[in-house]
């Protein structure tokens, strides 16, 4: 099964079970990208609803449904659409209990898929917006696995507060095998996709797998570096994270967000308050540049953060870290 | 019709408009006096909206509110002592101090809160609408703004969905004539607000909002359209807040008012064409008005005191009601602390 198909089965399975999911959006009905595909058919006309390019209005209309007892599924087609709704996400939609004194509750799961990049997009269509979520104190999760994906969408549709599941564009057609039953994937749980001990490399979505790549690459020269997939961005997993440096000393964030305020600054900021004492050498960012993503396939490379930095990074944080133990023998 | 009971809900109208007349003139004081920290909306002059669309809904209907949002929280049957208690920040209040003017709500009286940002609420509304139609509820909502959140896209958005799938919502449009400081004349391009609901396939219609009468007749009919399917209604209910923007304006030294047309909106004054009214119909005798203003002081005089001797919340409390599944690490604190 593909990681789209997963986030499907775990859409479907959800509506049979909770009559209260409703979901809406852009042509969902027709499903452009296939998460919604066959739910007009299969849940009819009161449960999936097209609406209008009004990204404001709809996710208002979730909040108010939300808090009369719905729970609504809000698919954006184009990650840059958040853009458009923001007041409604983090002024209204995420705000509105904590401003009420803890009254009700707002379960909307916003997904948004084919975030990120994709070849020939430009840079209105490129962006992974979820640092400025975050800083509204979203909960947002970022699968990379078909498995992931329904665990942790299926996650997100019983959470009881808002929350942005992406689902990046590079990772759409990724396949492996999801377990048949209903499952959940909780907030707040990564995961060690490679164990090492030289190095660890917290890599985020779409770089989750040229991470995987770059590690093998570097194990021939023993480097042996260990990746960690979050999964889940807010709540983030920093025991894991905690446990992984205080054994390797070297850490890399390798994401694809902007560089400023994105989310490695805020997990390089953890690492310097909590684990600088375990630090044997800097930590090192490896993001996207703090521009727009170019059209040209010649220039898009030379903004994103590609599996040639993470190399280049861990070579040198190895070997800065290497010379800071020299000078200290 | 049985005249009795009409009488008596005519003389609980004036109550709640004279209960917001006055927790808005004792609120400015509290302002004035920094027992409320900020600013508060006074809705004074503006009292005959709220109430009138007020009496067309049930307990179960959904509002949202605005900024100026007091008198529709007083008028959808909320508590003054708990509303005068959030304004002094207290944990006693509707929010537990986390709201304050701007934001109260009682979800268990369909208030789904006021809100600070201009049509804010408007899609929230529609939401509820939305849920109802859905479920099958027969719960109407409407979504109070003014003049200035007529020119907000989000308004416009939600008009145009509410048209399309036929919501049963009402959209209120207080036009106080000025959004601060601009008029509704410079501000609104077109022959006006109320047939703006022309684009959208619904009925828009202009109210008197200093005729109690004129508005409940008008939330009357457009309720009976929503709750019957037949889809959402605009009403352009005009009328004049009779103080500045906020109570401190006063202070700003900004002129864009002339006095006469303060005083000419003044004569109109909603509450006391009620009153006259209801003495024509001898339905309430000056004595009886008497009465009955007392009677609202004295609910004021215990909603004050219970406020200001109401518990500040707690410190802890900052960091709460954020979530309702909380997590590790959630909500991060504003301090950093160190690895153990």
């Amino acid at each position: 099964m593909n990681y789209l198909q997963a986030l499907r089965e775990a859409l479907v399975l959800e509506m049979r079970r909770d009559q209260s999911v409703v979901v809406l959006g852009e042509d969902v009905r027709m499903s452009l990208r296939g998460i919604t595909k066959g739910l007009h058919e299969e849940f009819g006309p009161e449960r999936v609803w097209d609406t209008p390019i009004s990204e404001s209005a709809f996710v208002g209309l979730a909040t108010g449904a939300a808090l009369a007892g719905l729970r609504p599924v809000v698919e954006f087609q184009v990650s840059t659409l958040l853009y458009v709704a923001m007041e409604q996400l983090v002024n209204q939609a995420q705000k509105l209990r904590y401003m009420m004194g803890g009254q009700g509750k707002i379960p909307v799961t916003y997904i948004v898929p084919g975030s990120g990049a994709r070849p020939g997009l430009a840079g209105q269509h490129s962006d992974h917006a979820y640092p400025m979520l975050m800083q509204g104190g979203m909960k947002v999760v970022i699968p990379t696995t078909p498995q992931d994906a329904k665990g942790l969408l299926t996650a997100a549709l019983r959470e009881d507060d808002p929350v942005v599941v992406f689902a990046p564009a590079a990772l759409l057609g990724a396949r492996g095998n999801v377990s048949e039953e209903e499952f959940v994937i909780p907030l707040g749980k990564g995961k060690i996709m490679r164990i090492g001990t030289d190095v660890t490399v917290v890599a985020v979505g779409p770089c989750l797998p040229q991470a995987l790549k770059v590690a093998e690459q570097l194990e021939p020269e023993s480097i042996s570096v260990e990746v960690i997939d979050p999964r889940s961005l807010l709540p983030f997993d920093y025991p894991l994270l905690q446990d992984s440096v205080r054994k390797t000393g070297r850490l890399v964030i390798f994401d694809d967000s902007n560089r400023t305020c994105g989310l490695a600054a805020e997990v390089a900021a953890h690492a310097a308050e909590q684990l600088f004492t375990f630090l044997k050498a800097p930590v090192a960012r490896v993001t996207r540049a703090d521009v727009p993503v170019p059209f040209s396939i010649a220039l898009d490379k030379h903004v994103l953060p590609s599996a040639a930095q993470l190399v280049e990074a861990i070579r040198k944080i190895l070997d800065t870290s290497t010379k800071e133990e020299g000078r200290a023998a | 019709m049985n005249v009795a009971l009409d009488h008596t809900l005519y003389i609980e109208l004036y109550r709640k408009m004279r209960l917001i007349r006055r927790f808005e003139e004792r609120a400015a004081e509290l302002v004035n006096r920094n027992e409320i920290a900020g600013n508060t909306h006074e809705y004074i002059g503006e009292e005959a909206v709220a109430v009138g669309i007020c009496s067309a809904l049930q307990p179960e209907d959904v509002i949202t509110s605005t900024h100026r949002g007091h008198g529709h929280l007083l008028a959808k049957g909320g508590e003054a002592k708990k509303m005068m208690a959030e304004l002094l920040g207290r944990s006693t209040g509707y929010n537990r101090g986390k709201g304050g003017s701007m934001h109260i709500a009682d979800l268990s009286l369909g208030i789904y809160g006021a809100n600070g940002m201009v049509a804010g609420g408007v899609p929230i509304a529609a939401g509820a609408a939305w849920a109802a139609k859905i479920r099958k509820t027969n719960q109407i909502a409407v979504a109070f703004f003014g003049d200035g959140g007529a020119n907000q896209g989000v308004l416009h958005e939600t008009m145009n969905l509410a048209g399309i799938w036929n919501l049963p919502v009402l959209f209120v449009c207080e036009n106080n004539l000025y959004a601060v400081t601009t008029s509704v004349k410079y501000a609104t391009a077109g022959p006006g607000i109320a047939e703006r609901a022309k684009g959208y396939g619904f009925p828009g219609y202009v109210v008197d909002g200093m005729d109690l009468a004129a508005v409940m007749q008008a939330a009357r009919q457009a309720s009976d359209r929503a709750r019957s399917g037949q889809g959402p209604s605009l009403l352009e209910c005009r009328t004049y807040r009779f103080r500045g923007h906020f109570t401190a304006e006063r202070a700003l030294g900004i002129s864009y008012r002339t006095q006469a047309e303060i005083e000419e909106w003044q004569q109109r004054d909603p509450l006391l064409l009620w009153a006259r009214k209801l003495e024509e119909l001898e339905v309430l005798a000056p004595v009886d008005r008497a009465a009955v203003d007392d009677q609202v002081e004295k609910l004021l005089d215990e909603a004050v005191e219970y406020a200001r001797f109401s518990p500040w919340p707690e410190p802890q409390e900052a960091l709460e009601h954020m979530y309702t599944q909380c997590y590790p690490g959630l909500p991060a604190k504003g301090i950093s602390c160190h690895a153990k």
